[in-house]
């Protein structure tokens, strides 16, 4: 078990970089699937049989399902469109790993709340949703971008879930689900009203 | 009892989307509305006299300090209810809308939509203001984002939906760094020998057994729930969402988010510092406060003055007045009480102001403070109280945030701040002198020569005000005793 669960949190890591390095909507959305089930996986090796299958539901199905068919309505082009260079996203993500990494032996934790490495990989998965956010100029990435950042903040709490907090956890789910369900509308509308996607095109409110 | 103030507006809400008759709608707002008041009435008379009302299975177990805000939510609502009506009435009739910004056409967002949203937007306030599970807490404050967002998009338009976006997104960010902080919070009271948390009272468990904490851990937490929920609360700098929003937002939608949602947030932020000033961090805690209290308090006086805008300059005016808050509640002491105070007075008179600023906009159809003229002879009510409201807000006697602020002021040199106290004059000096160029010119000056002389203005869209600006009025002139007494409960909490 416990190899797997190493195994589960390296490649969250390896799809944290390739979360930045996605050129297209397409393949954004196959790694956040993707990151779903790892999490889904990681549930499941800690015994949350329910929320593993609650997490792979949503996170792996759902949400992916959701985002693919606002792509497929979008009647533009699908790229990212980075506001910088690319490689900077990425450079900034291995930042924030290696800054994880760094910060995990600083801190003083209770011995045997965090397995190893599930900490930076956390921390990383938050970082890498935020460059997503604000690195990308497109609506559906940003959209995406929160979603990394939640599964980033999802990993932090998975040791200390228990079962007098399932509750929660699916209240958060659900939540999350509502969230990126709205913002799926508000890109719809978005897409009829300014013919894009592009959030470079929201200047009409400033001081 | 209790079970019933969360349930009648998510029933009012699933029964206005299966129906969608546009009257019977707006009729069953107002019911609900006033059904929530009277419960939420209830409810705060038996937190007054000592009792600790239960419901959901005690996950609604509301404290002084959340009675308080409910009432205001709730007392805002109905407000905005019966200013609801004779809106959403007057806007069915309009058949050709034009954006005043863009001058395109645009549609409004079905109203059953509109009716339902705002029932679940106080459903999720009501579980914000009565909940001590922080858990449930974060659930309730995510739901009032994406509850309240439908409602600025009630106008189709571009700018609208420019301010959604943007709402949707840095709130929803924002309240991530807070569920971030909930589980630093959990990490720092991790301890697998120790004593289970049985019950959904999370707040009160924290409290008792602070010393289990580790300090560091606690600091990092509180720092993630300030930055979390302190981007829905608008203070500054994390408030870039807060004037486009509420300048989008139909009026009476904005009257809800200054007014009630803006206290929900701070309540979100107050349960850390409780936890905080237990576990003896109350200076770490405090002293963050202020320090983005004053941020607030500088970055409305450098936007106000000058503001074109009227409803952005209200939007920074919340900014301003959660910027007192957050300082007045940072210090403690006699401030925290007059930050309790401030809150009520605040929450009531911004709320008068946008259902005003509705009025206005509605019959000069500009945003601009320079195209509007002659208010005191095209609306005659509404121009009078705009000014009496912009004197409440400002701060000037007889009006309840005059008592408000300068209980905080005297809060402050207790604490000897007088540093502090020395910058928090003179931003609401400049913010007084800004604010009043803006507010004088429009309600002064000669009717513009296009507008009718038609002074005759409809019931629903003065009463709500009128009833507002009396409130706090009284409020400036006399605080009754049980007022203060829960006043000072609740401040007690958080070291008043």
């Amino acid at each position: 078990m416990n190899t797997l669960f190493a195994t589960l949190i390296f490649l969250i890591l390896v799809n944290n970089i390739l979360l930045l390095a996605a050129f297209r909507l397409p393949s954004l959305i196959r790694l956040i699937a993707f990151q779903g089930i790892c999490l889904a996986a990681l549930l499941f090796c800690e015994q949350h049989l329910l929320l593993a299958c609650a997490v792979l539901l949503i996170k792996g199905l759902l949400l992916p399902g959701l985002l693919l068919r606002t792509i497929k309505r979008l009647p533009i082009n699908t790229d990212l469109r980075p506001r910088l260079h690319q490689g900077l996203g990425i450079v900034a993500g291995m930042t924030g790993l290696i800054f994880a990494l760094w910060l995990e032996t600083r801190l003083a934790i209770q011995p045997g709340l965090f397995p190893p490495l599930l900490l930076p990989a956390g921390l990383t998965t938050l970082f890498c949703g935020l460059i997503l956010v604000v690195g990308r100029s497109t609506a559906l990435a940003q959209v995406m971008g929160y979603l990394v950042a939640e599964n980033g903040i999802f990993v932090l709490g998975i040791p200390l879930m228990s079962a007098n907090t399932v509750w929660f956890e699916l209240a958060l789910l659900l939540d999350i689900f509502v969230a990126v369900f709205v913002m799926g509308i508000a890109i719809n509308h978005i897409v009829e009203t300014f013919e894009s996607i592009d959030v470079d095109g929201f200047r009409s409110l400033r001081d | 009892m209790l079970d019933a103030l969360l349930i009648l507006p998510l029933l009012a809400a699933i029964i206005m989307l299966l129906v969608g008759n546009a009257a019977f709608c707006r009729a069953l707002l107002l019911l609900t509305a006033i059904g929530h008041t009277a419960l939420s009435l209830a409810a705060c008379i038996r937190v007054a006299r000592g009792e600790a009302p239960e419901g959901m299975m005690g996950l609604m177990t509301p404290d002084a300090l959340g009675a308080l805000f409910l009432m205001l939510a709730s007392l805002l609502f109905l407000a905005a209810s019966i200013y609801a009506t004779g809106y959403l009435r007057e806007e069915e009739k309009v058949e050709e809308r034009t954006c005043i910004q863009t001058h395109r056409p645009f549609t409004n967002a079905p109203e059953r939509r509109f009716t339902a949203c705002l029932c679940f937007f106080l459903a999720a306030m009501t579980l914000v203001t009565t909940t001590r599970h922080l858990g449930a807490l974060w659930v309730g404050i995510e739901v009032t984002t994406l509850s309240s967002a439908p409602l600025i998009y009630f106008h189709r338009h571009r700018p609208s939906l420019e301010a959604t976006w943007k709402y949707l997104i840095i709130c929803s960010i924002g309240i991530a760094l807070a569920l971030l902080g909930i589980i630093l919070l959990s990490v720092a009271f991790y301890n697998p020998t120790g004593p289970e948390m049985d019950s959904m009272d999370q707040l009160d468990w924290y409290i008792q057994h602070t010393g289990l904490a580790s300090a560091p851990w606690l600091k990092a937490a509180f720092i993630f729930l300030l930055v979390g929920y302190g981007t829905k609360m608008g203070l500054a700098p994390l408030h870039n969402w807060l004037p486009d929003a509420h300048s989008q937002a139909p009026s009476l939608v904005s009257a809800l988010l200054s007014g009630a949602l803006l206290n929900c947030a701070l309540l979100g932020i107050l349960r850390g510092h409780q936890i905080m000033r237990a576990a003896g961090l109350g200076d770490f805690s405090g002293g963050l406060l202020v320090f983005f209290g004053l941020i607030s308090l500088l970055t409305a006086a450098i936007f106000i003055v000058g503001q074109g805008h009227y409803k952005r300059m209200l939007a920074y005016s919340s900014v301003e007045h959660m910027g007192i808050l957050a300082i007045g509640l940072g210090i403690g002491g006699l401030a925290a009480q007059g930050a309790m105070l401030h809150a009520v007075c605040h929450s009531l008179t911004k709320c008068m102001l946008f259902l005003l600023a509705g009025n206005i906009l509605t019959r000069y159809h500009t945003f601009s403070s320079y195209d509007v003229r002659g208010l005191r002879w095209t609306m005659p009510v509404t121009g009078a109280l705009w000014a009496v409201g912009f004197l409440a807000v400002a701060g000037s006697p007889p009006f309840g945030i005059f008592v408000s602020e300068f209980l905080v002021l005297k809060g402050l040199f207790a604490a000897g701040q007088t540093w502090l106290a020395a910058i928090y004059l003179t931003a609401l000096a400049i913010i007084f002198v800004g604010m009043s160029m803006a507010v004088l010119r429009m309600v002064q000056g000669s009717r513009p020569y296009d507008m009718p002389a038609n002074p005759r203005e409809p019931l629903w869209s003065i009463l709500p005000p009128l009833v507002l600006a009396a409130t706090v009025l009284c409020l400036g002139i006399y605080v009754p005793d049980w007022l203060w007494n829960f006043l000072q409960t609740g401040a007690a909490l958080v070291g008043g």
